[in-house]
């Protein structure tokens, strides 16, 4: 503390200009910030101080930590010391005296100590009490300072001193300094001074703390009581902040709102998208009968939002905690979305519900197709969207009405990676309805954009199937059975999810075929189907849904040994999920809604054994599928059925060649019919140590050795 | 941005539970998804409407403000429900607003300090302008310069106003619970910057949210047909209608005025259902429009984009400016608008 920008009166003049507008700006944004928790009111200029004191005093508990730079030479000191030498000498530093960060409570109490002495001229200490008033919100306690109350109060016989020292009692007047006393005397000064307005402010405010005490009406028109001690250091206050470090230093509160102030005012709607975190205006609370602004102002009960910092302190104050004002501030606060999470207060829910909604549907850059500027805002206003909601496990209902309104007009490019995380985060509902809303837009866009967006879709649709089975999964336990008019029941939800599933399997078997059997497509749509093919035993839900048939054929004939490695992997999983059900079906004897059709088994068995048929037995396509010989014959490849099996698949071809080769290093021909009888064990743990483990696992749990071709 | 801490997990029933709630469709908010899902799914707007009837407004009404409200240029703009609103402390927010106007307005001023503000702002209610009893009560803000003199019978230059209203609200009413006001329907006359701050104090007081409420073509015409449809005494002015026509370097506008008689008389030609209007009446007219003006001019209208329309009744821009003219179909007026009002709040 203490430490004190020197410089120059010159320098300060000529910046003076130069910062005025955005210092003036400056000002005003702080002073709006505060004003939300003002609960007065009723003052225009002077409520802003009183507030900010009031404020200051209630932050003193949290910011005790004290402040770094003690160890510079206490310039105030320094200053006030001058007092002695002329006035002419104190007069300049004074007015070059701005602090860089806080001013210490400490130094200010021994400057005034040093006011004593009565060795300063009445100038000075009319321009040392200026520039306590103007540097009020800098000092970092007052505590200390409330204690010299009586003797600032004293300092009001001094006529000269007296206009500045009410407006410093203004600030620093506490509920417990009005005394009947200070009542009398102040009431004598005003009958000899007549009604000076710096008075009458001093009186208005102890007159709204201790409304009994001062019986004299007091005109209720004049808003401006004091003359602004602060011009002198104002622009110099914001350079010296500007030049040492950057932007000033915000109030403690804001910390905990958002960072990002937006730097265009574009619209009055929103100077920052996300509302900053205030506690509850208290307008709402004066509405209440028999609770006056003193009561609020005194008023213990709640917990102050700008205090919250830390999770226990949510826990012990959640019965008290006062709400944001406005309510778009949790998002950008974690211990406030804890909250949101476990409220049941449906009306929170609904304010944030209609900010998010319109905020969304304001701020879209394709939506009113003429912002598209902002697109980087609105980027960032989507993730933190979606931070929320990955941090909830949750999607918001608002994000979901967006998506309905937005994406018929969305070009598939804008905000791609946000939107199509909004959609995993679809609340789970019925899939019928959802469809012609999002679904089948989402379908055009699929079906007419590149590979990539392909994938990235499936990948989200993924997740969205992901999430959805989750809440389900925990609804089940929560609740077996629920009857309700909607689709509640059980069933009823299974079948919105397999809807969903079939609708990506729809998605899929196109998309296979516009992309030509893409691998990288393949294997998006088989990371979609290893998440299907397990929920029975992961989820605990009662669905198994199969691929469909062309995902099924394009996988196993696939080039690429990782898509038939991973086809085995699923085809494992289906294998263990429909045995398990299999054996619930048959623990539980009772006829359950969920017992799969034979049609599900039927088909799982005729897709088994194509699988086997291709890779062990070289004998594909028994049933279901004929090819007129004399395509094949055409094509040359009449004998396609030995050239169907572990050894001459076309994904594994190449194994085949370098396990022979790792056979016999020197051949120059390799006779791919050799592997059989022990070479084709051996064959087989080549395979499986070259990291095909899906392929190892279906082996294992699908074919018996005995059938060793 | 504080970073989220993912290792502390939150808890998982509660998403459960109002999973549960979601079902069960009896939450506001449940039923506010169930419109929104009707609203995007079916055609936007219903197919037929009312024709507006003649003075709807409630008995209570005081003329003197109705009048002051007629044949001046309104900016809309959609409102959501206001939080823990209260019309028995408009005399509070009255003093709480013109404070925080005189903090937003020094922003600009920091030198001049010691002068005073002299500016007052009232809250009113505007008694029966609502159209049915559920409707919330409309109210007037206005910002009042205050004079100079301390004569007390000096007339207060109005500065500002703005006016909240619902008319035939029932389908918001539907979706919130009792703490919120809704009064979907915002006009505002008088400087923006009076406007934002006003605003800004309502969004910050009542945790709302404005939003600027555009008109598009399709309700433009929607009210060129409703309004052509009523029955007036006399006609005041033309009934008049503007395209614009994109093109460079400056769009060209084609205005088309009719006289309000011959428009009445194509209405009526148009015009088969008594008392209602139907999309295809509205269409039907509007292309009769367009050809009698391709006849003369060989101009498609049709491919242009209707503007504004002006009528006796009231006149309408697309960018969401309105006027309204004619007393006996005020009512009638601000229920399309509030209508469109929570549409796009929805």
């Amino acid at each position: 503390m203490g430490r004190f920008n020197w410089m120059g009166t010159c320098a300060i003049m000529s910046s003076q200009k130069r910062v005025k507008d955005s210092q003036a700006q400056k000002r005003t944004s702080q002073v709006s910030d505060t004003y939300e928790t003002n609960p007065a009111g009723e003052e225009k200029e002077d409520l802003n101080d009183s507030k900010r004191s009031l404020k200051h005093g209630q932050d003193n508990t949290a910011d005790d930590c004290g402040h770094a730079d003690d160890q510079g030479e206490d310039a105030l000191q320094i200053a006030v010391r001058y007092f002695e030498k002329g006035s002419a000498i104190n007069t300049r530093i004074l007015k070059c005296m701005i602090p860089t960060t806080l001013i210490s409570e400490d130094s200010v109490v021994k400057a005034v100590s040093w006011l004593c002495v009565g060795k300063c001229s009445g100038s000075t200490k009319v321009l040392f009490y200026r520039w306590l008033v103007a540097m009020f919100d800098f000092i970092d306690h007052k505590d200390q300072i409330n204690l010299l109350y009586g003797f600032f109060f004293a300092s009001l016989q001094d006529d000269a001193l007296c206009p500045y020292v009410c407006h410093l009692l203004y600030l620093l007047t506490r509920k417990e300094n009005v005394k009947p006393f200070r009542v009398r005397k102040l009431l004598d000064l005003q009958a000899k001074m007549g009604m000076q307005p710096h008075l009458q402010a001093l009186l208005s405010l102890y007159k709204f703390f201790a409304p009994t005490l001062i019986s004299v009406s007091l005109p209720a028109r004049k808003k401006i009581y004091f003359k602004n001690s602060e011009n002198l250091w104002k622009a110099a206050l914001f350079a010296v902040r500007q030049r040492n470090q950057g932007p000033p230093p915000e109030p403690l509160k804001l910390m905990l709102g958002p960072a990002q102030v937006h730097p265009v005012k574009r619209k009055w709607n929103s100077c920052s998208v996300i509302p900053v975190l205030n506690s509850s205006s208290c307008s709402k609370e004066c509405g209440k009968k028999g609770m006056t602004l003193s009561d609020y102002l005194s008023s213990n009960g709640s917990f102050p939002l700008e205090q919250l910092k830390s999770f226990p302190q949510l826990l012990q104050n959640i019965h008290c905690l006062e709400l944001p004002s406005q309510m778009g501030a949790v998002l950008n606060n974690s211990l406030l979305l804890h909250y949101i999470n476990c409220v049941k207060d449906e009306s929170i829910l609904l304010r944030l519900y209609h900010w998010l909604s319109q905020t969304l549907q304001e701020e879209c850059i394709w939506y009113k197709m003429n912002n598209y500027e902002h697109g980087k805002e609105f980027t960032n206003f989507l993730d933190t969207i979606i931070r929320a909601e990955c941090f909830l496990q949750e999607g918001f209902y608002s994000c979901e009405t967006f998506l309905y309104k937005s994406l018929p007009l969305w070009d598939g490019f804008c905000c791609r990676s946000q939107f199509l995380q909004l959609v995993s985060w679809i609340p789970f509902s019925s899939f019928s309805e959802l469809k012609p809303l999002l679904f089948d837009h989402l379908a055009q866009l699929f079906f007419t954009s590149t590979i990539y967006f392909k994938c990235s879709v499936l990948q989200s649709l993924k997740e969205l199937l992901q999430n959805w089975l989750l809440w389900l999964s925990a609804d089940i336990h929560m609740k077996p059975v629920m009857n309700s008019p909607l689709e509640t029941t059980l069933g009823g939800s299974m079948n919105s999810v397999s809807e969903l599933i079939q609708y990506v399997g729809r998605l899929s078997t196109t998309a296979v075929r516009l992309e030509n059997n893409s691998t990288f497509l393949l294997h998006f749509i088989l990371d979609f189907y290893e998440k299907v093919c397990d929920i029975y035993i992961n989820y605990n839900l009662p669905l198994v849904v199969l691929f469909p048939l062309g995902i099924f054929y394009s996988a196993l004939l696939s080039l690429d040994s990782s898509i038939l490695n991973q086809l085995c992997y699923i085809m494992h999983r289906y294998r263990n999920n429909l045995t398990a059900a299999k054996k619930n079906e048959l623990v539980q004897k009772t006829k359950s809604e969920f017992n799969f059709s034979s049609k599900t088994y039927q088909e799982f068995n005729h897709y088994l054994t194509a699988m086997v048929g291709c890779l062990w037995t070289s004998r594909p396509f028994q049933k279901g599928l004929y090819i007129d010989p004399e395509v094949l014959e055409k094509a040359g490849i009449a004998e396609y059925k030995n050239s169907l099996n572990l050894v001459h698949h076309p994904a594994l071809l190449s194994y085949a060649v370098s396990f022979l080769l790792q056979e016999c290093p020197e051949e120059t021909t390799v006779s791919m019919s050799s592997v059989r009888g022990k070479k084709w064990n051996w064959y087989l743990d080549y395979l499986f140590s070259e990291g095909l483990q899906g392929l190892k696992l279906f082996i294992r749990s699908s074919i018996h050795h005995s059938s060793v071709p | 941005m504080d970073s989220y801490d993912t290792s502390e997990s939150t808890p998982r029933h509660s998403a459960s539970s109002r999973l549960k709630d979601y079902f069960i469709g009896a939450t506001p908010l449940q039923k506010r998804l169930e419109s929104v899902r009707k609203l995007t799914s079916f055609i936007p707007t219903p197919p037929r409407r009312k024709i507006p009837q003649c003075s709807q407004l409630q008995e209570d009404n005081d003329p003197q403000k109705v009048a002051f409200l007629l044949h001046k240029q309104w900016t809309l703009y959609s409102l959501t429900p206001l939080y823990k609103f209260s019309y028995t402390n408009l005399k509070e927010y009255s003093r709480l607003l013109s404070a925080f106007i005189a903090a937003e307005k020094q922003k600009g001023l920091a030198v001049e300090v010691g002068e005073d503000f002299n500016i007052k702002v009232t809250f009113s209610t505007l008694l029966g302008m609502k159209g049915t009893q559920r409707d919330s009560e409309a109210f007037l803000v206005q910002i009042l310069s205050k004079s100079q003199l301390p004569y007390e019978n000096r007339e207060h230059k109005v500065l500002w106003t703005g006016w909240f209203c619902c008319i035939f609200g029932d389908s918001l009413l539907e979706t919130v619970s009792e703490d919120f006001t809704c009064v979907p329907l915002f006009l505002a006359n008088g400087a923006e910057t009076n406007t934002a701050i006003v605003g800004t104090w309502f969004q910050k007081t009542f945790d709302c949210y404005f939003s600027p409420l555009a008109i598009n073509a399709f309700n433009l015409s929607w009210m060129a047909a409703m309004w052509t449809a009523c029955k007036m005494d006399q006609y005041m002015a033309a009934t008049e209608f503007l395209w614009s026509v994109p093109c460079s370097p400056q769009s060209l506008d084609i205005s088309y005025a009719i006289h309000p008689e011959d428009a009445k008389a194509l209405w009526d030609s148009v015009h088969k259902t008594p008392g209602e209007v139907t999309q295809e009446e509205v269409d039907l007219f509007m292309d009769c429009l367009y050809s009698h003006f391709h006849r003369h001019f060989k101009i498609h209208l049709s491919a242009t984009r209707l503007v504004r329309v002006s009528t006796s009744v009231a006149s309408a821009h697309t960018d969401g400016k309105i006027k309204i003219l004619c007393h006996k179909y005020l009512i009638g007026v601000l229920a399309y608008l509030t209508e469109l009002a929570i549409f796009q709040i929805d």
